[in-house]
């Protein structure tokens, strides 16, 4: 019982990382309609460049803060020099580019940081654990970046839906020509979009630091996992992000904790731990396939 | 008529290279160039679906993947001498492993683009992404053909009258098997069934009207384009004598893309060109630096952004037609 919620919990804090990540590649996929593959780099240049600054000077605030500006003005120079030339293009275009990004951003980090992956310690506040019911410790870092998720998927509900830029970010998701044609200023618009999903990405690195190691390369992997939570939950809605994230964080989590003891009860112990840790890589995959059979929309289509 | 004798020259070049080779005194040359024509197999394939088609497929390394997974696996059955799934003999025949791997990329194709050509454009990306990394995942947990470490290939395959550990009887192989796939695709793409499918690239919808219900067309194509990948992957095998997961990176489907962009989407030669003119960048480039991808990365982004085309588009423009 104990265990199941900690791995539930283990599941919900993936689940925000992975939100964090797709908001922004769906709020620039709704809105500007590109497939953006460095959105992974910037999650990485987050990280980096708070760890950085945390083994500089010691401070947390501080790498907090490197890690969301860097990220952030990394995002919006991406954009400004690429990306704004591949709104009219077509998807393969704007795939190949963005992999060109992904080659030029992973040697660039090993040009500045090295191969060796960099470790991050738990600011001192939020070492430790908390009991979250008599018997059950978690640790309060894991917690923390739950809470700053529902911050977060809060304050974008309220930027979204209750204020002006909000409601020509949601205007220009559904109806791009017209925002345009009413004279509001669409590409400062969309390199502010840009910057957020970037700041957020950022955040998600930064917050990934102390839990896997800060290294080159890191950002493909959540890329694709947060590929498949906005396919899941319909690409260009915020509402899906949330959901899909949820959704495979829980999964993948279930699956990486339960499985090898069920394999290992009807095979071998090492055989059955590859196979497990193999079939649990796949399950949102198996997952993302299943959702795209029945509703090949997504889960929460934006343009319905 | 020019182009045609132009095409001839190339091709005795081509056939010529291990001579030339070794009178220039760089025997390496012959297995870079393998390398080149193997994955000109793979990305004429790959070109069949993404130029032809026009259906953007992110995981073709998955084909390629199995087909170098073919050979390996009849390579350690043979070696063994244990029966695949109690049924299948192992073996280290040209023809059968390579008509294996052939089989074995068809087929997958087949189920995995049955599913897939259900979606369109940006989910049909994902969704071909998504399959690959689950064969990725699944070869990394077989840990009785090596897993993550992959499986080394001790003998090449074998053919009477062929002795492929000369490196120059394996590149004219290759060769020979480029050759013969570009002279399939030629004939394929002027065919009533080709025609078809560059319709449905156009306009599903005009299509539709004709009457054509475009889905078996592009599923067939699929199903060749996954064969020949498959093929590829096979020979690599065979050059390399080991496969690996990393065949079947994601990152290697995002490199026969760009050698079907860097060539000229929807060309016979194009892929060819891209495969020969990548190649050559990445060997060139990471003998002259060890971070030779932050140069390549630029390279490939003012391609997309400046080159349109590719280089038989740039071909064009010095030899018009």
């Amino acid at each position: 019982m104990a265990l199941l919620l900690e791995q539930l919990l283990n599941g919900v804090q993936l689940g925000v990382m992975l939100f964090l990540l797709a908001a922004g590649l769906t709020l620039v996929f709704g809105i500007m309609g590109v497939i953006n593959l460095a959105h992974g780099s910037l999650y990485m240049v987050g990280a980096f460049a708070s760890a950085f600054v945390a083994a500089q000077t010691g401070s947390f605030l501080l790498a907090l803060l490197a890690g969301l500006a860097a990220a952030a003005l990394c995002g919006m120079a991406v954009e400004y020099v690429v990306l704004r030339r591949l709104y009219a293009r077509d998807h393969l275009d704007q795939v190949l580019a963005t992999f060109g990004l992904i080659l030029f951003f992973n040697q660039g980090m090993v040009l500045l940081f090295g191969r060796q992956p960099l470790f991050v310690d738990i600011p001192p506040l939020l070492q430790g654990a908390v009991e979250i019911i008599p018997g059950v410790p978690y640790p309060a870092y894991r917690i923390a970046i739950i809470g700053v998720g529902l911050l977060v998927g809060l304050g974008l509900w309220f930027l979204l839906q209750k204020t002006r830029v909000g409601m020509l970010v949601r205007a220009g998701a559904t109806h791009r020509d017209m925002v345009r044609a009413l004279g509001v200023d669409v590409r400062l618009l969309y390199t502010l979009v840009f910057g957020l999903g970037a700041l957020l990405a950022g955040l998600a690195g930064l917050m990934a630091g102390p839990i896997f190691s800060v290294q080159v390369g890191m950002g493909e992997q959540i890329l694709i996992q947060t590929f498949v939570v906005i396919v899941i939950g319909g690409l260009g809605s915020v509402r899906g992000a949330v959901a899909g994230a949820l959704l495979v964080g829980l999964v993948d989590t279930l699956l990486r904790a339960f499985l090898p003891a069920t394999l290992r009860s009807v095979m071998q112990g090492a055989d059955a731990d590859a196979l497990a840790s193999g079939l649990a890589s796949m399950g949102i995959y198996v997952l993302m396939a299943l959702v795209l059979l029945v509703r090949p929309r997504g889960l929460f289509p934006a343009h319905a | 008529m020019r182009d045609r004798l132009l095409l001839g020259l190339a091709l005795l070049l081509a056939i010529a290279l291990p001579w030339l080779a070794e009178a220039a005194g760089s025997p390496a040359t012959v297995s870079l160039a393998t390398r080149m024509a193997i994955y000109a197999i793979a990305a004429a394939s790959l070109n069949l679906v993404l130029g032809y088609g026009g259906l953007v497929s992110f995981g073709h390394a998955a084909y390629f993947g199995l087909g170098g997974y073919a050979v390996g696996i009849l390579y350690a059955h043979w070696r063994s001498e244990e029966l695949l799934l109690g049924l299948i003999p192992g073996s280290i025949g040209l023809l059968p492993t390579l008509g294996a791997a052939m089989l074995l990329g068809g087929a997958s194709a087949a189920v995995l683009g049955a599913l897939s050509l259900r979606t369109r454009g940006v989910q049909f990306i994902m969704i071909t992404l998504a399959f690959a990394q689950m064969l990725f995942f699944l070869f990394v947990s077989l840990k009785a053909y090596g897993g993550d470490d992959g499986l080394s290939i001790r003998r090449r395959g074998e053919f009477p009258g062929l002795d492929l550990r000369a490196p120059a009887q394996l590149y004219w192989l290759c060769l020979g098997l480029l050759v013969g796939w570009l002279l399939l695709l030629w004939r394929v793409t002027r065919s009533r069934f080709g025609q078809v499918l560059a319709g449905a690239r156009q306009s599903e919808r005009r299509m539709a009207a004709l009457g054509v219900s475009v889905y078996p067309y592009r599923l067939v194509a699929f199903v060749i384009s996954g064969m020949g990948t498959a093929l590829a992957g096979g020979l690599m095998a065979n050059a390399l004598r080991f496969v690996s997961p990393d065949m079947m990176h994601w990152a290697k489907s995002g490199e026969l893309m760009i050698m079907v962009i860097l060539g000229g989407l929807g060309t016979l030669l194009g892929p060819v060109l891209g495969a020969i003119a990548l190649v050559g960048l990445e060997n060139w480039l990471s003998a002259w630096t060890e971070h030779w991808q932050f140069i390549l990365g630029p390279i490939l982004l003012a391609v997309v952004l400046f080159g349109r085309g590719g280089l038989m588009a740039l071909l064009r423009r010095v030899l018009p037609a």
